[in-house]
């Protein structure tokens, strides 16, 4: 059983999404969120995953670390994952004990409201510390256990010896090394003050600063994939071009794969390697990004980048909306709005093809021989 | 277009927002969210105001149409759009709304409109589209009966609805056509000059486009003057014709989008459009890193407010602060490099 899933990535591929089906049941109806999405990283790369609200990436990116939102269920595909020591998994098949061990160690997230994804209630400290002590327990008590001679001979009284007192010790000392590794954190995060910071509420602190505790707890563990879920939507430019230069100089630091998700063009542009269009809960076109933005094949995408504004030109909106996903159009999802819309795209949709090398479509126009 | 009068001008305008605490509820400090900004806008032009959160667009926004009380300066409006350029000209005291109220504030809302950033909480979703657009009507009695219907219908066609929506919830549309029932309860007064805060920033980047080019139409058709506020540098850039670059209440920059784009002077402005991620991966710009976040508006630094944050900074830019001043034509700075 093992031996199949190592073949199924390839030697630098950290990871693969296949045919990722998923469907949220609600009252409306079913929702068809992702249809059999196709995505794959290598190890050390950033993929770009950009698409319009209600287009899969949130969806796709939190089942990729099995965290599908309720009433979402994965109806099919695999999500194959190598893990840090090398072996490969298949997420979707992992029981929830397994899942633990990697969720937060070894992929991590990044997510869009820093606001909801602290707790309001707890200190910067204990937020970063649950992290540390949920993964790296063992690493920080090894510490304790080096510190331990010095204390006891600090204060070498009678409290230290006895045995309620002792436990009582080791956990006051836990505390200073876990303190010392989430300051060094936070110096690594660029975090002026950091002493001031840990003692902190989120409320205390500026929605940029609550941005990079966010990064600092995913980065906490050194994990080998991070899903930055539009990290910087919600914050002002000059902070986000702090960010976007803080977790590409972080990725290089930690030597970690990134999936960046996003609808800023621009974001896409500056921070990706390579570049997946989702639309409507497919994978539309995977390319390197310079190719996405000279030579966008796919018709949704050539769309997406004309409605940038820009100064002179006049304004290119899409036609028509981002379709139902309870009752999505038939064949493929984009037929309505394509001005190429042909007769066979209404009745199947099309597979993602490789056209030329590193560059795949789902296009009845570019894979019409298939 | 573009005529020669201005509809807006302030000189010195204030803004402040009283903190109150203590045990005895008093006025401790104040938040100085607009602190002495002077500014012109010409008639039939889109001006645009950006800066980060937290520096006053909003409330600036709010204050010249009235919706807020200023606690300084002088606004002047004329619908007809024939201001001069120096405030000490506009002697006028009927272009003189810095304490208008009552009916003359009511008049006066026929003519300046507001379009919310969110319109999810800007529209009633307890009232009916058709209820909704006609509302402004009824209450400055503009038209009632039959009459009320046909303009609304009018109004609904000009922002790409259509009759079948009439009789519905606001719940039922997509953001970017809610946004436009907001247009067009704002526009069916047929009002002269409309502030925009930042009314593209809760939609989709392909519905952003629609809406823009919406903006435009009805500009050139009602024609309209438009103040429009928002951080989005690229919206700014293909939308405006003069651009204000505001910082922690202070407006810091102004001058006519080409010329701002192309040759920002102020280091905030400078550092501000180097953040802009380009569309392009083949082109890496020069990144400006600003360290830190911008200062908290109740306790603002002394001096020019940009000094903590600015390479450039002097020695005289902690001690005063400077006042703006026309570097070219039509270019103002508020800088003591220039």
């Amino acid at each position: 059983m093992k031996e199949d899933l190592e073949e199924t990535l390839l030697e630098n591929e950290q990871l693969k999404v296949e045919d990722l089906t998923v469907r949220f049941y609600t009252y409306e109806g079913i929702v068809k969120a992702v249809e059999k999405a196709k995505l794959s990283l290598r190890k050390g790369e950033t993929l770009g995953v950009v698409g319009e609200t209600g287009s899969g990436k949130s969806v796709t990116a939190l089942t990729i670390i099995a965290l599908t939102p309720t009433p979402g269920k994965v109806e099919g595909g695999n999500i194959y994952f190598r893990r840090g020591a090398g072996e490969v998994v298949d997420i979707l098949a992992l029981k929830e004990a397994a899942l633990l061990k990697i969720r937060g160690k070894e992929i991590s997230m990044i997510f869009q409201e820093p606001n909801a994804a602290l707790d309001p209630l707890y200190r910067v400290e204990e937020q970063v510390a649950e992290a540390i002590l949920a993964h790296r327990r063992a690493e920080m008590m090894q510490k304790v256990e080096a510190l331990k001679p010095k204390a006891l001979t600090n204060r070498s009284s009678l409290r230290y010896r006895l045995p309620v007192f002792k436990r009582f010790s080791q956990q006051k000392l836990l505390r200073r090394v876990v303190r010392e590794e989430i300051l060094s954190l936070l110096r690594t995060m660029e975090i002026p003050d950091p002493e001031r910071v840990v003692d902190a509420y989120p409320h205390e602190l500026s929605g940029g600063m609550q941005q990079r505790i966010v990064i600092a707890i995913a980065l906490a563990c050194s994990p080998v994939l991070l899903l930055a879920d539009e990290p910087t939507t919600n914050l002002d430019v000059t902070v986000q071009a702090q960010i976007l230069d803080l977790i590409l100089r972080l990725k290089k630091a930690f030597g970690s794969s990134v999936i960046y998700i996003t609808h800023d063009m621009g974001v896409i542009a500056e921070i990706s390697e390579r570049v997946a269009v989702m639309y409507a809960g497919s994978v539309v076109e995977v390319a390197p990004v310079v190719e996405i933005f000279k030579k966008p094949l796919h018709p949704y995408t050539q769309a997406l980048l004309e409605s940038i504004p820009r100064p002179g030109s006049p304004f290119k909106p899409l036609p028509g909306t981002v379709p139902s996903l309870v009752n999505p159009p038939s064949g493929c999802r984009f037929h309505p709005r394509c001005p190429f819309a042909m007769e066979k795209c209404k009745l199947e949709p099309p597979n993602l093809v490789e056209v030329s090398p590193e560059h795949q479509v789902a296009c009845y126009l570019h894979t019409a021989g298939e | 277009m573009r005529q020669t009068g201005n509809i807006v001008v302030t000189e010195n305008l204030r803004k402040y927002f009283p903190i109150r605490g203590g045990i005895v509820t008093r006025t401790r400090r104040e938040v100085k969210a607009v602190d002495g900004v002077s500014l012109k806008i010409r008639t039939g032009e889109t001006y645009g105001l950006v800066g980060e959160s937290g520096c006053g667009k909003t409330t600036i926004g709010k204050t010249i149409i009235r919706l807020l009380k200023p606690n300084g300066g002088k606004i002047f409006f004329d619908a007809k759009g024939e201001l001069p350029d120096a405030p000490s000209q506009c002697v006028m005291t009927q272009n003189n709304i810095t304490d208008a109220k009552g009916g003359r504030l009511k008049a006066l809302r026929r003519n300046m409109q507001i379009v919310y950033q969110n319109p999810s909480t800007s529209l009633n979703p307890r009232m009916l589209v058709k209820d909704l657009v006609a509302e402004p009507l009824i209450v400055h009695k503009i038209c009632r009966g039959q009459e009320v219907e046909k303009r609304v219908l009018e109004m609904l066609e000009s922002v790409g609805l259509s009759s079948e929506h009439l009789y519905r919830y606001p719940h039922e549309f997509s953001g970017g056509q809610r946004q436009r029932i907001a247009v067009a309860r704002a526009l069916i007064t047929h009002p002269k000059f409309i502030v925009l805060d930042e009314p593209t920033s809760a939609v989709d980047v392909s519905v952003r486009a629609s809406l823009l080019q919406l903006f435009k139409e009805l500009q050139q058709t009602m024609g309209l003057t438009y103040m429009f506020i928002s951080h989005d540098l690229a919206v700014i850039e293909a939308l405006c014709d003069t651009v204000g670059v505001m910082y922690l209440g202070k407006l810091v920059e102004n001058a006519d989008s080409k010329a701002l784009f192309e040759n920002p002077l102020h280091p905030y402005t400078q550092a501000l459009f180097s953040a802009i991620p380009i569309p392009d991966p083949t082109t890496r710009r020069r990144r400006i890193l600003l360290k830190g976040d911008p200062p908290s508006p109740a306790n603002p630094p002394k001096g020019c407010r940009f000094h903590p944050r600015c390479k450039y900074a002097m020695e005289v830019c902690t001690l005063k602060e400077p006042e703006p001043h026309e570097v070219k034509p039509n270019h103002f700075v508020a800088c003591h490099l220039y």
